[in-house]
């Protein structure tokens, strides 16, 4: 935690998330840029602290669980930054940064110590893990806008806006959001699948061991893909897909923990 | 460069006189023309709404009581005796009409908080004084600012954001459902006045797809042709619901025409695309249940109501906000017209001082007859440069140090002590 890099990320997260917030409560030009400019220089510094992590672990960032949930962080924040700019909406800016802002203080808590079990290796490896975090990242955020979604779906049938009800994005949006959302974590998830089993195939000759993890990220894929569906048939279609999109979640949590944890062979944090 | 304000509103004045005080464009500048040329004033701007009616000006006398005879004017001007204006009349001067010019275009004098109507209208006065050639440098500035604080305060601030009106509220509420309302279907139930203020919000945001349905055909016909929307039977009321992503209702009958059942298979049919239903009927036009069926959406007169309250309560939150953007661009005004002020002040100074100098050359020279014509010359260029050093020191410095010209606003007194004033044609 005393990295400078580490430090100023912090400082920059939790003043655009300060910003997010007040843009939110009290709607101001400046506030909005200013929450987005903190943001990206966020995670510029991000950058060079998980690069200076990588230098002192002398292994990828994602090979132990600090660098990994720091790495998840990274590319929460990325994704949400690349939603907003698609979107042109902010209000979920202020929901999506308290997560970045934990899980980057849960990673950086620990001190980076050189890892002694060689590391895996090679460029397809890497591309392979930094999809699949990218595709837990995207599904964080549809995790996020799910929730918003049934909060401002309750206020509209309940006839209680509230202050922030009228700055939060229409459903309709919050709708589109989620689903693009899951759409790149999906693409991303099945791009790095594949580099995982071709890395598989390179390493061991098979494409398959029979990985726990692989079975459960393959049911992750299936379960958002069957969400994309869903989604847009008669009987899913609004706060049904939003309960089905946070459910998916729990199965990328599950996965994230227990199965990394206690039943995949060599999968480790990612 | 004194401002000065005439006029009155919806506060102080009943409609009928306001009726009366009304000025169209032709009147506004008739009016500029008037006041010009008989010299009461040297700028005008009219600005007249169906709530206000208000005279802007920058008068040519100081010493004259320009309030006064513009009043006089304004009563002349619409054939009125002075004291059918009594007691309905505001006038405020200098910083007290910019300020309330600027709540003017925040839209903190109106009658409806905050309304967005005010600023067209104010920019509306000003371009058509502007291409009369009635304004002059002090109420060019003055509205531009106007404008700004108008253009801020909305941007800034959410006084003007809620909707405070039944028809507007449904309008907002269906855009925090469906977002962007162009590619969104509406049936408009019922052909009233009520139905009509709706529609007319619906289409001012973009609603293309309008279907209407009324008891009385023709009324809905003249609705529909007016809004560009298609008429259906009142016959074909069931099979309708399936269409729409929004239905607004507001027609009399004791029982509900939307019921529970007629919903639920019109959702069906639908496959369960969100439904709004703006119920502005009383009693209501929608049965109290479908508000529960799965991705309905149901408002009753009651529940917009309320929402309505809420808002102008958040809306009267926002008027500290915009109050310190208003004080902010009067600053910025009175800064301006105070460095104006000063360089004029300074201007005519100078002009004094070099009438003074020659009468002064004139009466001394003539006495001193040894001086060749080259040394008299030179005392002249040495007074002259005398002279114009007292005034251009300071000149400069007014120009360089803002917190100078804050301080020399009221210039009237240097003016007094030099008898500037006297001389001006």
């Amino acid at each position: 935690m005393t990295s400078p890099y580490v430090l100023a990320t912090l400082l920059f997260y939790s003043v655009s998330l300060a910003l997010y917030i007040w843009n939110l409560r009290e709607p101001s030009r400046m506030a909005g840029i200013g929450a987005t400019v903190c943001l990206i220089g966020a995670l510029g510094l991000h950058y060079l602290a998980l690069l200076e992590r990588s230098r002192l672990i002398h292994a990828v960032p994602y090979d132990d669980l600090f660098g990994s949930l720091s790495l998840f962080a990274w590319l929460l924040a990325a994704t949400y930054l690349v939603l907003e700019a698609i979107h042109r909406r902010q209000a979920v800016g202020p929901f999506v940064l308290p997560i970045v802002l934990v899980v980057f203080l849960l990673a950086h808590a620990s001190e980076a110590r050189p890892i002694k079990a060689p590391p895996a290796q090679g460029p397809l490896f890497a591309f392979h893990v930094t999809l699949n975090i990218l595709a837990y990242s995207a599904f964080a955020i549809s995790f996020v806008l799910s929730v918003i979604f049934l909060l401002q779906n309750r206020r509209l049938r309940d006839h209680k806006l509230g202050m922030v009800g009228w700055r939060f994005p229409a459903l309709d949006v919050l709708e589109r959001m989620t689903r693009s959302s899951v759409l790149i974590g999906c693409g991303s998830l099945a791009a790095g699948m594949t580099a995982g089993f071709i890395w598989a195939h390179r390493l061991q000759g098979v494409y398959w061991d029979g990985d726990p993890k692989v079975i459960v990220t393959i049911l992750i894929l299936a379960a958002y893909i069957g969400y994309t569906f869903l989604a847009q048939t008669a009987a899913w279609r609004g706060a049904r897909a939003s309960v089905l999109c946070i459910l998916n979640f729990m199965f990328v949590i599950f996965s994230y923990s227990i199965v990394n944890r206690y039943l995949s062979h060599f999968h480790r944090y990612f | 460069m004194e401002i000065v304000l005439i006029g009155l509103n919806h506060r102080t004045a009943t409609v009928e006189l306001r009726e009366r005080v009304a000025f169209s464009v032709e009147q506004a500048c008739e009016a500029a023309d008037q006041l010009r040329s008989r010299g009461i004033l040297d700028e005008t701007l009219v600005l007249s709404t169906c709530n206000r009616s208000e005279l802007y000006g920058v008068p040519r006398e100081l010493a004259t009581d320009s309030a006064g005879a513009v009043e006089l004017f304004l009563a002349s001007f619409h054939q009125l005796a002075p004291a059918d204006l009594n007691g309905s009349l505001y006038r405020h001067r200098d910083r007290s009409a910019v300020d309330h010019l600027f709540r003017v275009a925040a839209g903190l004098d109106s009658m409806l908080l905050g309304e967005a109507e005010i600023l067209g209208q104010v920019r509306e006065a000003y371009r058509i004084a502007l291409d009369h050639g009635a304004t002059g440098p002090v109420l060019n500035r003055m509205f531009q600012g106007a404008l700004e604080v108008g253009k801020r305060v909305r941007n800034e601030t959410e006084i003007g954001t809620r909707p405070v009106s039944v028809a507007f509220a449904g309008v907002k509420l269906a855009e925090r459902i469906f977002g962007k309302l162009n590619n969104h279907r509406a049936l408009i139930i019922g052909a009233g006045a009520t139905s009509e203020q709706v529609v007319r919000h619906l289409c001012d945001r973009g609603v293309k797809q309008l279907r209407v349905l009324n008891r009385t055909e023709e009324h809905a016909v003249d609705l529909a042709a007016r809004f560009g929307g298609e008429v259906i039977p009142w016959g074909n009321l069931a099979s309708a619901l399936e269409w729409p992503d929004l239905i607004v209702t507001s027609v009399s009958g004791a029982e509900p025409i939307l019921t529970r059942a007629a919903i639920e298979r019109a959702m069906g049919r639908r496959g369960n695309r969100a439904l709004l239903m703006i119920d502005l009927g009383v009693p209501r036009n929608v049965a109290a249940g479908v508000g529960d069926l799965y991705n309905t959406y149901l408002y009753n007169i009651d529940d917009l109501t309320e929402i309505i309250e809420q808002n102008k309560k958040a809306r009267e939150a926002e008027i500290p906000r915009a109050e310190a953007i208003i004080e902010e661009q009067i600053e910025k005004f009175m800064h301006w017209q105070a460095g104006v002020a000063a360089s004029a002040v300074l201007g005519d100074l100078r002009t004094k001082l070099a009438a003074e100098r020659e009468s002064f050359l004139r009466e001394r020279l003539s006495s001193m007859s040894n001086l060749s014509e080259r040394d008299r010359a030179q005392v002249a260029a040495l007074l002259e440069e005398f002279t114009d050093r007292v005034v251009l020191h300071p000149a400069e410095r007014l120009r360089g140090i803002p917190e100078l010209r804050r301080k020399l606003q009221n210039l009237e007194a240097l003016r007094d002590l030099f008898h500037l004033d006297r001389e001006k044609p």
